[in-house]
């Protein structure tokens, strides 16, 4: 009894003293002072440190809740215009072009540097840094000369089982968009049916598909590039993979963003285009091309030196209109068995 | 007359069309907290009905596909290997930890049911690393023997593998916390009336072991169904995979709320399954007084053999993992790599695990007792509906909640306590099954007596029943503290804004290849759930 007694104190200690250890996290910010709240589909480990400088540069106070860029999209969404949020950052468009009608237009200014495939028409949400689709390879068994210059090479039967994709992902399926846009629909479903023909092998997002590029599983991958470099960060440049840009223009060269919103409802609208402002900025753009290994949209800022300039990547041009229409592309990819 | 009425009333689990009728009978102290806790928990099916109303008619020509069926049969096939399987290991191990004379059976007892902290992502990363085609295995076997190629580990085997490492030890607490109180009387009355050692084990101790497995079994059954992380690492397609397809690159919430009211009416199917296979039996004995402790089984010869089946057991589910994170940890530092301090986090999961399986109990205890000493019609609803939580992706729960405190409660909305109570929502079949198991070995004439003797009705709860079933609400809270600790999609979508947990900060790292960064969050993960365990096994004393 006795022990049972001192076990239900400590426990009651321990919630009294909640409160205290909490209030440790937060800053102890006056009434009058600036403040800014993030909603961040990217990952703490990705941004954080970006958004920290800002809130001590700016002198604002920035709290941020960090989640998937869908969950995030769909807690917006179950606010009806009544969030905490002043911003949402998303790691791909289809998360912005959800929420949408909930977003604010971003002062013209603002965006002015920004070229025009990279924000939405409406000037409702901007790219703030660009990520190419690529073919991960392993460089034990591959030499570029290897490898195919456009996505048709791929359904070609010596890559039969030996090509890695991720069809729940959304990166992957904005790319089929892409194709449906450039292609129309009938060449991409026959290419989707070519692909499963030969038999890839499905993960659930790119990181499995660079590590088991880099392990021999499979040769090839479809991913975005910038996976690859977090890889050599931490495992050295001997890790046995490496990007392969397709040179034929198609979707397969696409290079897509990462982006934001100011919101409707922003009670702090004005630190939330400083904000925008910063991520913009000579500043914001070098953060993402040196530590993220993403592609700057701004002019004049440079590709970090581990990437393949944006210049000498044959992108081709979509409209970002045109890379939306999500709901048909999973409707095809399940209609041929892609999906589930 | 008096006997036969406590035979009755003790003859503990009906099914759904037992004696009694619909409406409550038992004392309004229990029914009506019960449907209170019964009515949270399911009011995530209200947001799904709201939900689901906007998906119109695709939502019938995605449900009516033959590939829908295919993987219905799919993933029915993996929840009856995962169950046996967990079965099949925890039975054992809780005979050993509780009634053998094992050596080091606490430092056992607490390390068997750690693997239950490690995100299934994570752990399924982990038998990536170490059995897939180029794993860590088959690098092994190719230096020491020129093997180049193992048998696949995707599709259906590491699927098994994984979920049943993981899941193995809901099994297990509740199964050691039966065994713990079972009457040792009933096993010397089968001895003493000539059966065998063996036959004693089969004939009653194991049937008197069923409610317990009967629990954990469900709930293994249950999370395999909801699972997503490890499924889809594995490549091995359930159910829940069509859901999370719609929610996370479609961000159709119409069709994801659709497709998880299937997901429901499917896990209806096992509950209703499940308590048909229930039998209307005793689980304590009849005489008067108290348990006596059971002796402990010498294992004899068999202890070898015991001890290499707990280290190899172990060693696959705990020390591999462990040893695939240090590696991650140690590559990344060698590389330069600045590891962040998870302090705070630290804090911050310990805290909010421990005040939810604190709420988990409180919640439990109506319930438990309704179902237990006033089983109907209506108990047995109420218990089924709790189930709900467990039955849904934790991320649908989440939004659920963040639907109804943006409508109803919006000053809780973003706050410690509805975080909380999202965990309880999630979590609390795993504590009413703890409990519940204890309470039916506990006899009711205890009870009864001490009523006669005057005490009330609460008096009696806390003074003579809370005592006895001290063992299944370790369990419970062992269980709800555990699963708390990882859970990732209420705490990243319901946690207050900048709330961190090691399971969030895990994700985060890992979700963008940042492993030496969530190898560290995870270490501290398993070690900071390692160690209440630890403390709670030796000052529960037995059984737990």
């Amino acid at each position: 009894m006795l022990r049972r007694r001192s076990l239900i104190r400590s426990v009651a200690a321990a919630a009294m003293a909640w409160p205290f250890v909490s209030a440790c996290g937060e800053s102890q910010a006056g009434p009058e002072a600036k403040s800014l709240v993030v909603y961040s589909g990217r990952s703490e480990f990705l941004v954080g440190p970006l958004i920290e400088q800002f809130g001590s540069t700016a002198g604002v106070d920035v709290r941020v809740k960090y989640a998937g860029t869908p969950q995030l999209a769909a807690v917006l969404l179950e606010e009806q215009g009544s969030s905490p949020a002043d911003v949402f950052f998303a790691q791909e468009p289809g998360g912005l072009g959800v929420v949408e009608g909930l977003l604010a237009p971003m002062p013209e200014a603002l965006l002015k540097g920004v070229p025009s495939w990279a924000r939405s028409p409406d000037g409702l949400w901007t790219g703030v840094s660009g990520r190419a689709r690529v073919i991960v390879y392993n460089t034990d068994r591959l030499v570029p000369d290897d490898l195919p210059t456009d996505l048709w090479g791929l359904t070609e039967s010596t890559w039969r089982g030996r090509v890695g994709w991720p069809p729940t992902n959304a990166s992957f399926q904005t790319m089929v968009t892409g194709m449906r846009a450039m292609w129309g629909d009938e060449q991409t479903r026959e290419w989707l049916v070519a692909m499963q023909a030969n038999e890839p092998v499905s993960y659930p997002r790119n990181t499995p598909i660079v590590a088991a590029v880099a392990a021999g599983e499979i040769d090839v991958g479809l991913v975005n590039h910038y996976y690859l470099h977090r890889f050599l960060a931490e495992q050295g440049e001997a890790f046995p993979a490496r990007n392969h840009h397709l040179v034929d223009g198609g979707p397969g060269s696409l290079v897509m963003v990462a982006g934001i919103g100011i919101l409707r409802s922003a009670v702090n609208r004005g630190e939330a285009e400083q904000f925008v402002e910063l991520l913009l900025s000579m500043i914001g753009q070098q953060y993402f091309a040196s530590q993220t290994y993403e592609y700057p949209l701004i002019d004049g800022v440079a590709t970090g030196r581990a990437l393949t300039p944006i210049s000498e990547i044959n992108k081709p041009v979509i409209a970002l209109n045109d890379l939306k229409d999500i709901a048909v592309t999973q409707g095809m990819l399940r209609a041929v068995g892609v999906l589930s | 007359m008096v006997s036969i009425a406590r035979v009755f009333r003790s003859s503990t689990h009906r099914g759904p069309f037992g004696r009694g009728g619909f409406g409550p009978r038992a004392p309004a102290a229990l029914w009506i907290p019960s449907l209170i806790v019964a009515l949270t928990i399911a009011l995530p099916l209200v947001y799904l009905v709201v939900r689901a109303v906007g998906a119109g008619e695709d939502a019938w020509t995605i449900i009516l596909r033959a590939r829908t069926v295919k993987t219905m049969l799919q993933t029915l096939v993996l929840i009856v290997t995962v169950t046996a399987g967990s079965i099949a290991i925890a039975v054992p191990v809780a005979w050993l930890t509780v009634r053998s004379d094992l050596a080091g059976r606490r430092l056992w007892s607490a390390a068997v049911a750690l693997p239950l902290v490690i995100p299934s992502f994570v752990f399924g990363l982990v038998v990536q690393v170490a059995l897939g085609p180029r794993g860590m295995a088959q690098q092994v076997l190719e230096s020491l023997f020129g093997i180049t190629e193992i048998p696949s580990i995707y599709g259906f085997p590491g699927a098994v593998l994984t979920l049943v490492l993981l899941s193995y030890p809901y099994v297990i607490l509740p199964a050691q916390s039966s065994l713990g109180r079972h009457d040792p009387l009933l096993e010397d009355a089968s001895r003493s009336l000539g059966r065998g050692r063996v036959a004693t084990l089969y004939r009653v101790t194991l049937p008197m072991l069923g409610p317990a497995i009967g629990a954990g079994a469900l709930l293994v059954a249950l999370y395999t169904l909801t699972d997503f992380g490890a499924v889809s690492l594995l490549r091995y397609e359930t159910f829940t995979t069509a859901i999370f397809v719609q929610f996370e690159s479609a961000f159709n919430r119409s069709m994801t709320a659709v497709l998880s009211i299937v997901l429901v009416a499917f896990a209806a199917v096992l509950l209703v399954g499940e308590a048909f296979t229930r039998h209307r039996s005793r689980y304590h004995g009849v005489g008067p007084g108290a348990v006596p402790e059971s002796p402990r089984v010498p294992l004899g010869r068999l202890a070898i053999p015991a001890i290499l089946f707990m280290t190899t057991l172990v060693g696959i589910s705990l020390v591999i993992p462990i040893g695939v994170l240090a590696y991650w940890a140690g590559r990344g530092l060698a590389a330069g790599e600045e590891l962040t301090s998870v302090w705070e986090p630290m804090i911050n999961s310990v805290f909010v695990s421990g005040i939810a399986a604190g709420g988990a109990v409180v919640a439990a205890l109506p319930v438990a007792a309704l179902i237990v000493r006033h089983p109907s019609r209506f108990a047995w609803v109420i218990e089924r509906a709790t189930y709900v939580g467990f039955a849904l992706p934790g991320v649908v729960v989440a939004i659920s909640l963040v639907f109804f405190a943006v409508h109803v409660a919006r000053p809780l909305y973003q706050s410690l306590a509805l975080l909380i109570l999202g965990y309880v929502v999630l979590f609390f079949p795993a504590m009413l099954g703890a409990v519940r198991t204890s309470l039916v070995q506990v006899r009711p004439n205890i009870e009864d007596a001490a009523r006669t003797l005057g005490r009330s009705f609460l008096a009696t709860l806390v003074q003579v029943t809370l005592p006895l079933i001290r063992p299944g609400i370790a369990a419970g809270l062992g269980l709800v503290f555990l699963l708390t600790m990882k859970e990732l999609p209420a705490t990243l979508i319901l946690g207050p804004i900048g709330f961190k947990t090691l399971a969030t900060v895990t994700w985060s790292a890992a979700s963008e290849a940042f492993f030496a960064q969530a190898a560290l969050p995870a270490l501290v993960l398993v070690l900071a759930a390692g160690l209440p365990l630890l403390v709670l096994r030796f000052r529960m004393g037995r059984g737990f």
